[in-house]
């Protein structure tokens, strides 16, 4: 028999805030443990949560972005555990009516594009981070409170390779949005995942199998394509699934059980009497949703429309949206032959030496006006191919106006014909042998003359205008 | 008379004509605790280095007149002020210094007022005789073998003692009015959100209310003019502005007031002397000119029901937070995570707290919640539109505070006899109302009786009004009497 997997995402974002979900504690890592907290968020007798505005926006920007229906009337509720990890022994969250609802996220599979349906997306605060040591363990409550927000996507994902493409578009768009760094070394993106197999043209779900921590989108595919596979041997050797939360092994490359259904908390949810609903004027919605960034799908083809890149370049350029909105500010305007000239520049010149520093474009000194002005001379012929690639790295990692440097060293092209004529005609006199071998039928000897030229003008004589001119005049010998 | 007999407005007029100072204010109530609290046990704390350093910077203020200035208020002991215990009456807290004022106490503070006394309570507010604090008892100061009532038994028993200026209490289903009642002082209990629980150690958050306790109504008109007002460090305190409760007690008449006498209220068990002394209050409401009705809530009798499933439920998440991790009680016979939490728990809650966390953890749980929690929250909708239908027809409604006057210590054990004791007080704390315990009378034996007005949310001006004439129509504050102990 043949099984398809169905597999769905739970994943965790940390929202870019200023502050804690429910205090005033700034966001902030490496501080010494238990540093960054205060009687909210260490759940002292009397303390109260407010709920952080600023993430409420974050949340209902990400809902807009990915075509959810905003919630204008969320409530918060409280899930009941004890663990050390939660100060208040229960942590705050939205289970019955949260921010966002339905929406989706389209994807590239071989067959097509899909859609990966959200169910929900809500708001919640973080734990705070738990460390062992030989004989004890500790509890550092800076992270405690961290506002996350859960995307929770309908069991649509059918592989492994689905799942990263969902994520990797998920995180396009969040970074984008400006809702998070999802970073996913510094724990910002997390995702538990749910998955189930069934007999190809059954509707039902299978048994699901959650597995937690996973904390790289290479682990999650490994744990999904480990677990799939556990599960059809499993079916192979008639023993059904066990519906249970497994630990994914990063070492091992294998997932374990943790928990089966019988031992499932019972979270005890009831609504948070201590923070009033979230509510929301369809005004208020209107005005985050004319702020909204484009997407980068979006961008990506008007990018191929207005300047006339190629697809290719309009992808990689849209994949971070700084390299996106740098190469738009420089090549406002310009007419398209030269904006695709400048999208050239970036796509070799510019994100070699991008890869080179380790910085990204907002780092460096290069400025978009900078970049424009390096190829707009070089279109018109004021500075030759050489100096631009001269230039270029110079300005990236020093910054100043092109324009002014080439002015000021006299990097300008020689492009007076006489001038050029000149130099060519002493190239020939001073070098008889290869004028001899020119004659005798080597015409690749013009080359040799076209790099005399160029050495006689230290460089500036635009190679383009010297070769006909060479050409010419050793023809005319 | 004594100087700790006084009341906020004496106090502040006699400090202000520079009649006494801050300090010997201060000092006289410090005596009269030394004198009279081993009897009665309304502290638990008391900062006197802290309250007489205070008194003396109140002093050089020299600004009488300015809000509480110089005036010393007993603090319930599960409200922050930073630097001093607050236990909740529980030894799981034992120990425990806060590190944060309250937002309360931050207004009392800017108000000028020493918070320096703590005083005795039930356990985490959980009872109606102070017989479940942690540590000991409090005794009525009008009959020393009675309870003072409760959870704000110490509070209480503080201000009907003089063993303060006043006080601040807190009150979930009736722990301000009830013991307010048992020892013939004013309890005031707010409307919910009219306060800010900000610091206050949660019982019930859907119910909790810091509210005055004092020796008239124009000193609760004082003292809830510092506490009231929206606090951005509690979402439920809404936008609503505070009138000058003070000025809304000017000319304070009953004359043409609409009174209405729930007749749920008015019930079979209900002790013959507390009738007696409600009888003759709505005789003197109505001697007075208020125009007395009978009027209807008839969802009443489902309250109880509502209010031991709502109030055990939020009670059950909100003192999950002790255990033994982060601060107070930690068993030394714990052996990994598990077991810190089940033996700091076990030794640190009494029984009544353990009994309500466990009736709170059964109605949240899978499978019962809906039959338990569900049902009880759609119910006290019902309750609250009971009494917003009620105030379209009437200003105020007038009932008895509790069933019965004050009880001997130990007389009641049963807990659900215990619990009847808020039969009267729960309806309002579950619609969000404002409702106050004013004395009334006393019993034969000469325990004093109090009576309830409630008034609409977010009309503690009315209800302050009323009162005020209230206490004239019945012989003036404290009943005209002098103070007893």
């Amino acid at each position: 028999m043949e099984f398809e997997n169905t597999i769905g995402l739970e994943t965790h974002v940390q929202l870019k805030t200023r502050t804690k979900m429910f205090c005033g504690c700034l966001l902030k890592t490496g501080c010494e443990p238990n540093t960054n907290v205060c009687p909210v968020c260490l759940g002292y007798p009397g303390a109260l949560p407010v709920a952080n505005k600023e993430a409420v926006r974050l949340t209902v920007m990400s809902g807009l972005m990915l075509g959810c229906e905003i919630n204008r009337h969320a409530t918060f509720d409280r899930k009941n555990y004890f663990y050390p990890d939660m100060a208040k022994d229960y942590q705050i969250s939205e289970n019955g009516s949260p921010l966002c609802l339905g929406g989706g996220v389209t994807i590239e599979t071989p067959s097509g594009p899909k859609t990966i349906r959200i169910n929900h997306i809500h708001l919640e605060e973080d734990a705070a981070k738990i460390n062992h040591y030989a004989a004890s363990s500790g509890v550092d409550f800076n992270r405690g409170g961290t506002p996350l927000m859960e995307i929770v996507s309908e069991p649509d994902i059918a592989s492994a390779d689905e799942a990263i493409a969902y994520l990797t578009a998920l995180k396009e768009m969040l970074v984008y949005a400006g809702v998070s760094d999802c970073n996913l070394e510094e724990g910002n993106m997390r995702s538990d995942v749910n998955i189930s197999i069934r007999p190809v043209g059954e509707t039902r779900l299978g048994t699901k199998v959650e597995i937690k921590n996973m904390n790289s989108f290479r682990g999650i595919h490994a744990a999904l394509e480990y677990e799939a596979r556990r599960q059809r041997e499993c079916m192979a050797h008639s023993m059904p699934t066990v519906q249970e939360t497994r630990r994914w092994d990063g070492e091992a490359l294998e997932t374990a059980s943790m928990r089966t259904k019988e031992n499932a908390h019972d979270y005890r949810y009831f609504p948070e009497p201590d923070l009033v609903p979230v509510a929301l004027s369809d005004e208020q919605i209107e005005e985050w949703r004319r702020l909204l960034p484009e997407k980068p799908e979006d961008r990506r083809a008007r990018m191929v429309e207005e300047y006339g890149i190629a697809e290719y370049d309009a992808g990689v350029l849209s994949q971070a949206k700084a390299n996106a909105d740098f190469f738009e500010a420089a090549a406002k305007g310009l007419d398209r032959k030269v904006a695709k000239q400048l999208c050239n520049l970036y796509m070799s010149d510019v994100m070699a030496l991008l890869n080179e520093s380790g910085k990204t474009i907002g780092e460096c000194a290069l400025t978009p006006d900078a970049l424009r002005s390096l190829v707009v001379m070089a279109a018109k012929g004021t500075i030759n191919g050489p100096t631009l690639k001269e230039l270029l790295p110079e300005v990236f990692e020093k910054g100043g106006d092109p324009e002014a440097i080439v002015k000021e060293r006299g990097l300008g092209a020689v492009s007076d014909t006489a001038q050029l004529e000149a130099f060519v005609d002493q190239a020939i006199a001073a070098n008889p042998g290869p004028v001899a071998d020119f004659k005798a039928g080597k015409k690749a000897a013009a080359g040799f003359f076209v790099g005399q030229v160029m050495k006689l003008s230290k460089g500036k004589a635009d190679p383009k205008i010297v070769g006909p001119l060479v050409a010419k005049k050793l023809a005319a010998l | 008379m004594e100087l700790y007999e006084l009341g906020i407005a004496e106090a502040k007029e006699g400090l202000a004509k520079g009649e006494f100072s801050s300090a010997d204010l201060v000092k006289a109530v410090i005596d009269r605790v030394h004198a009279r609290d081993g009897e009665i046990g309304a502290y638990l704390t008391f900062d006197e280095e802290g309250a007489l350093a205070a008194a003396v910077e109140a002093d050089k203020a020299l600004n009488g007149l300015k809000g509480l200035l110089g005036i010393p208020i007993a603090i319930k002991d599960l409200i922050n002020v930073k630097g001093q215990p607050c236990t909740c009456a529980s030894k799981i807290l034992k120990g425990y210094v806060s590190p944060y004022d309250a937002t309360v106490i931050r207004n009392l503070k800017s108000a000028g007022a020493i918070c320096a006394g703590r005083v005795n309570m039930d356990e985490f507010a959980m009872g109606s005789s102070t017989e479940n604090s942690g540590f000991h008892p409090t005794r009525n100061p009008y009959d020393t073998a009675r309870v003072p009532g409760g959870s704000s038994g110490g509070s209480a028993a503080a201000v009907g003692g003089d063993l303060c200026i006043a006080a601040l209490g807190t009150d979930t289903g009736g722990s301000i009015r009830q013991p307010a009642s048992f020892c013939g002082c004013v309890g005031l209990k707010p409307s919910y959100g009219r306060v800010s629980r900000y610091g206050v150690t949660a019982f019930a958050s859907s119910l909790d209310q810091v509210g005055p306790m004092t020796k008239s109504v124009e000193d609760a008109a004082l003292l809830l003019q510092a506490l009231a007002g929206q606090d951005e460090m509690d979402g439920t305190t809404p936008p609503e502005p505070v009138p000058d409760y003070s000025a809304a007690l000017a000319g304070a008449s009953l004359k043409g007031v609409k009174i209405g006498l729930p007749r749920e209220y008015f019930i079979d068990g209900l002790d013959p002397e507390v009738k007696a002394v409600t009888d003759k209050a709505i005789a003197a409401c109505a001697a007075a000119g208020a125009e007395v009705v009978e009027v209807s809530l008839p969802h009443t009798e489902y309250a109880m029901a509502v209010y031991y499933i709502v109030a055990p439920a939020e009670a059950s998440a909100n003192l999950a937070r002790f255990d033994g991790v982060r601060y107070g009680h930690r068993s030394e016979r714990s052996e990994d995570v598990f077991t810190l939490y089940t033996r700091s728990r076990a030794e640190g809650f009494g029984a009544e707290v353990k009994r309500r966390i466990i009736m709170g953890t059964y109605v949240l749980s899978s499978g019962y919640q809906e039959a338990y929690y569900g049902r009880a929250l759609k119910v006290r909708t019902l309750i609250r539109r009971d009494f917003e239908d009620v105030f379209t027809k009437v200003d105020a409604l007038l009932t008895p505070v509790a069933p019965t006057p004050a009880f001997k210590l130990g007389e009641v054990l049963d807990p659900l006899t215990m619990y009847l004791n808020d039969l009267f007080t729960i309806p309002s704390s579950l619609a969000g109302n404002c409702a106050m315990s004013v004395p009334a009378g006393f019993t034969a034996g000469g325990l004093p009786v109090g009576v309830q007005f409630i008034c609409d949310a977010f009309r503690e001006d009315r209800l302050l009004s009323i009162g005020r004439a209230f206490e004239d129509a019945i012989g003036g504050p404290r009943l005209g009497m002098p103070r007893k102990g």
